[in-house]
């Protein structure tokens, strides 16, 4: 197993590489004017300035490989470039949104699992009774709910009718607390930074920010969960186990929740780990449409304007992300059912 | 009809989710063949690009003219028609496109081994590692607005998964008796792969070809709504529901009059990928027999 550990490790570079490599180029198919584009902080400094020298001065024109070396040369010294729609630093702008999305994904995955697991038992317990048919419906119809029409229609409902959850990161007086120099930021997380300062009202108000998009990512998400848990369970209570532990009288309580659920909850785990990687890579959409700044937006910004060091920076960060992540799901799988060798 | 002919029919006529979703479905395809019934397209213009009804670039309420409204100065009605035209066009070309070309770097990958395996899975890895919707959005938008883009864009990033299937199935059929007696006899690697292997996991890659119809739609759907996917204009659910989007941040308090914007378009898309998931779960359950409860 260590070996396997070691091996994906030493995988890692090697996938980093590849996707840089992609991502450049897919670069490639740009004009080396268009590409000058994200060069150019304003469109005053193009007056009466020769273009073909300005692509010549940022080595546009340069082979491909020339130029994919010298930013591979900038990536080790540190240097992820400068990030035109962040207006700093690529990795000054991943690091300080990263947390808006890490905050999301921490508070979508509870309600996600949690309803997932729960109902999932629940249908394949009452199996194809009709109970199980309208939760069956239920998922099936979130499961095919695109998260911007959910998204939308959340936001007219308990934003602009009922004014409950308002879009954004947080309120206009909440935002200039944060930003002052009495309000100490530990981890970048409002929710969580706004309890270390003993700020309930802040807290309450960014937790406010957070309930729509939870609620869209948990409606859209949950229902893999309770699809798995379901068939999990209607499989695990065939088992001869299950058959034994109610012929020596166990009470059925504890033979669902005991005996079937837990061995039923091996697969959910893997998926769960899943879902949580997908959370933070994919929260695109549901940043955009409820304005918030995390890295899923920025992408979103980045790829429309073709901000490249930043497309290229944020492809490399998800990258990370996917591989690290699915590295440490495969792990924890082996910790959980032993029966699982690595090799 | 044999038995299991029947059988398998028999199955998927005693579900109702099963019929629900066949119905929708064909729900689907005759609204996208009948396009130019329901919807006329004007005289000698591009059908698919929806034309402009009114001057105001205020949305207008359903009234019997427009019987879903107006937005964005376009019909809503004509739009959600000859989107469904789109949503099937985006959907089958790209599910066709990649699913074949998983095929090739599936068998191949699975087939031959070794060295060949090693390389594509770890060129497959290197696609996964960036998420779907960023790397369409990265390469359509490099590529140029339009929907032919969206397509090649969609389908650089989709064909991964039919290979991983396809190449698993292989490596579990490879050892098989009846392909190791094809060997013996002479065939060719190639009709080897062509007559006998990938009849034999050719089920599994088209069910999930179908499950993955829905969220392809999505994707395009998703593209045109962040307004990196089709042009301006186009018949498309989610350039529509790209109209809404505005109305509903800006008109605090009145995103409700707007309703129409959201629900017309929004239902259609829920419809669609519903239909596809249903067909999909139902195919699924029918061939593998391992989930037959």
């Amino acid at each position: 197993m260590i070996f396997y550990i070691i091996r994906r490790f030493l995988f890692l570079p090697l996938t980093l590489l590849g996707i840089s490599l992609l991502v450049f180029l897919m670069i490639g198919l740009l004009s080396p004017y268009q590409r000058l584009a994200t060069f150019i902080d304003s469109p005053e400094r193009l007056k009466g300035a020769d273009i073909d020298k300005l692509v010549e001065f940022y080595g546009l024109n340069d082979p491909l490989i020339v130029q994919y070396g010298r930013w591979l040369k900038n990536i080790f010294q540190g240097n992820l470039g400068w990030s035109y729609v962040g207006k700093e630093p690529v990795y000054d702008a991943l690091m300080r949104r990263f947390p808006y999305t890490l905050e999301l994904a921490l508070f979508s995955i509870f309600p996600i699992l949690f309803l997932g697991i729960n109902l999932g038992v629940i249908s394949s317990v009452n199996h194809n009774r009709p109970l199980d048919h309208g939760l069956r419906i239920f998922a099936v119809v979130g499961w095919s709910f695109p998260d911007f029409v959910f998204g939308l229609f959340i936001l007219m409902i308990f934003y602009s009718v009922l004014g409950w959850f308002p879009p954004g990161n947080l309120s206009l007086w909440a935002e200039e607390v944060v930003k002052s120099s009495a309000f100490h930021s530990f981890t970048g997380m409002t929710t969580i930074d706004a309890l270390f300062n003993g700020r309930l009202d802040i807290f309450w108000d960014a937790f406010l920010h957070l309930l729509g998009p939870v609620l869209t990512l948990t409606y859209v998400q949950f229902a893999f969960i309770l699809r798995i848990t379901r068939s999990s369970m209607l499989e695990v209570l065939q088992k001869d186990y299950v058959r034994t532990a109610r012929a020596k009288g166990l009470d059925e309580r504890v033979v669902i929740n005991k005996h079937a659920r837990r061995n039923a909850l091996i697969p959910v785990a893997t998926v769960s780990g899943q879902t949580i990687i997908g959370l933070l890579a994919g929260a695109v959409i549901v940043e955009t449409i409820f304005n918030r700044t995390g890295i899923g937006s920025f992408m979103s910004l980045a790829a429309q304007q073709l901000d490249y060091a930043s497309i290229m920076g944020g492809t490399l960060f998800f990258g990370l992300i996917l591989v690290l992540g699915n590295l440490i799901v495969d792990i924890s799988y082996a910790f959980i059912d032993p029966r699982v060798r690595l090799e | 009809m044999n038995r299991e002919t029947r059988r398998i029919l028999r199955r998927l006529l005693s579900n109702t989710s099963a019929i629900l979703g066949f119905v929708l479905l064909i729900f689907f395809v005759v609204v996208a063949i009948f396009a130019p019934l329901f919807a006329p397209p004007p005289p000698n213009k591009d059908p698919y690009i929806m034309p402009i009804v009114t001057w105001s670039s205020n949305p207008l309420p359903p009234s019997p003219e427009h019987p879903f409204g107006v937005a964005g100065k376009r019909d809503i009605f004509y739009g959600v028609v000859w989107g469904t035209r789109t949503a099937f066009r985006v959907g089958i070309i790209v599910t066709l496109i990649s699913t074949a070309l998983g095929l090739l770097v599936g068998a191949v990958a699975g087939y031959f081994g070794k060295l060949w395996d090693e390389v594509l899975m770890r060129i497959t890895d290197i696609f996964m590692a960036i998420p779907f919707l960023v790397a369409a959005m990265v390469l359509t938008t490099i590529l140029g607005a339009g929907l032919d883009k969206v397509m090649i864009a969609m389908t650089a990033f989709s064909w991964m998964y039919p290979a991983r299937l396809i190449r698993g199935n292989i490596l579990q059929i490879k050892e098989e008796q009846f392909v190791l007696a094809a060997k013996a006899l002479g065939v060719s690697d190639f009709s080897i792969i062509l007559r006998h292997v990938l009849p034999n996991t050719i089920f599994p890659v088209l069910i999930q070809a179908s499950m993955r119809m829905g969220s392809l739609v999505i994707t395009a759907a998703a593209l045109s709504f962040l307004g990196v996917g089709a042009p301006q204009g186009y018949a498309d659910w989610g350039a529509l529901l790209n109209y809404a989007r505005n109305w509903m941040l800006g008109g605090q308090g009145e995103a409700l009059k707007y309703w129409y914007m959201t629900v017309f378009p929004g239902a259609a898309m829920v419809l669609f990928v519903l239909a596809w998931n249903l067909v999909g779960d139902t195919l699924r359950d029918a061939f593998d027999p391992r989930l037959r409860l």
